[in-house]
């Protein structure tokens, strides 16, 4: 049961992103393109989902101590934002903008069945591993 | 490229994430964010991998189900396959060290009005805003 709610939940999401035009670099780009060929659809997939998840998590936060499926919510707990945070989050914009492709983009482009798809994801799991090693190596303890 | 304004369709498919993200946390417990739930099934696998697994199934599946069905999905790339892929592993880079993406911290963060998802994704959104546009007017890609 737990995993048929999440196979239907991750379908709804990748419809919602195919739909969406979020799973379209050439879409992304143009958003990003203010200067160019401006195209700001983006703007109604952001403001969509924000708001009906801030609605949704509020009566979801207001009615249950927990999910249904587990002891307790799982919420990031962290308030610190540090130079992980920011500069990971200004290297990720980058590559948003050098690729059109974000995550939650590219994995149900994977789908539609696009070799650029692939492409993007297999480097962008690359980059993820990377990542890790890095951090396991020189940095701090295994984090996130 | 010019792309076609497509307010309608981005918002019903902003609905269906915020309907998907709602869902994920009512059921799991758990915030849709692409890059934790990706996290979680290499290896090392979490020891939740399995939900994480068939989510990512399910956001693979739907979209193939729905051209397979009829339904139009327009897709583009106008970037070469080196910056495709670099730009795919400096995303990977970058989303590990600041712990999440557009749907994490700029969905699911925001939504909970998080500072640290909020500065994520004013910085990244920034990012992307810098780099298109010297690609595109600086370097005349």
């Amino acid at each position: 049961m737990k995993l048929l709610t999440a196979f239907i939940i991750g379908s709804v999401f990748g419809l919602g992103i195919a739909i969406s035009g979020m799973a379209n670099p050439a879409k992304v780009l143009n958003f990003f393109d203010i200067a160019g060929s401006w195209d700001p659809s983006l703007l109604f997939v952001m403001g969509g989902a924000l708001v009906i998840t801030a609605i949704g998590y509020r009566l979801v936060f207001g009615q249950r101590t927990a999910p249904l499926f587990d002891k307790g919510f799982m919420v990031p707990t962290s308030t610190q934002i540090d130079r992980y945070l920011v500069v990971g989050s200004a290297v990720f914009g980058t590559g948003w903008g050098i690729s059109g492709f974000c995550p939650g983009g590219a994995i149900p482009a994977l789908g539609l069945g696009y070799v650029e798809a692939m492409q993007f994801v297999g480097a962008m799991i690359a980059g993820i591993v990377v990542g890790r090693l890095i951090n396991m190596r020189f940095l701090k303890p295994a984090a996130a | 490229m010019i792309t076609e304004f497509t307010p309608y369709s981005s918002l019903l498919g902003g609905v269906l994430i915020g309907v998907a993200a709602t869902l994920l946390m009512a059921f799991h417990g758990r915030v849709a964010g692409m890059t934790g739930i990706l996290q979680g099934v290499l290896p090392p696998l979490s020891a939740d991998w399995q939900w994480r697994a068939v989510f990512l199934a399910g956001a693979i599946a739907a979209p193939f189900v729905f051209v397979n069905l009829g339904g139009t999905v327009d897709f583009a790339v106008p970037v070469a396959t080196l910056p495709l892929i670099a730009g795919g592993f400096v995303v990977g880079i970058g989303v590990y060290f600041g712990s999440g993406c557009t749907s994490g911290h700029g969905v699911c963060g925001m939504a909970r009005l998080s500072p640290r998802s909020i500065v994520a994704t004013l910085v990244f959104m920034a990012a992307a805003f810098v780099t298109v546009y010297v690609t595109r007017h600086v370097m005349g890609g």
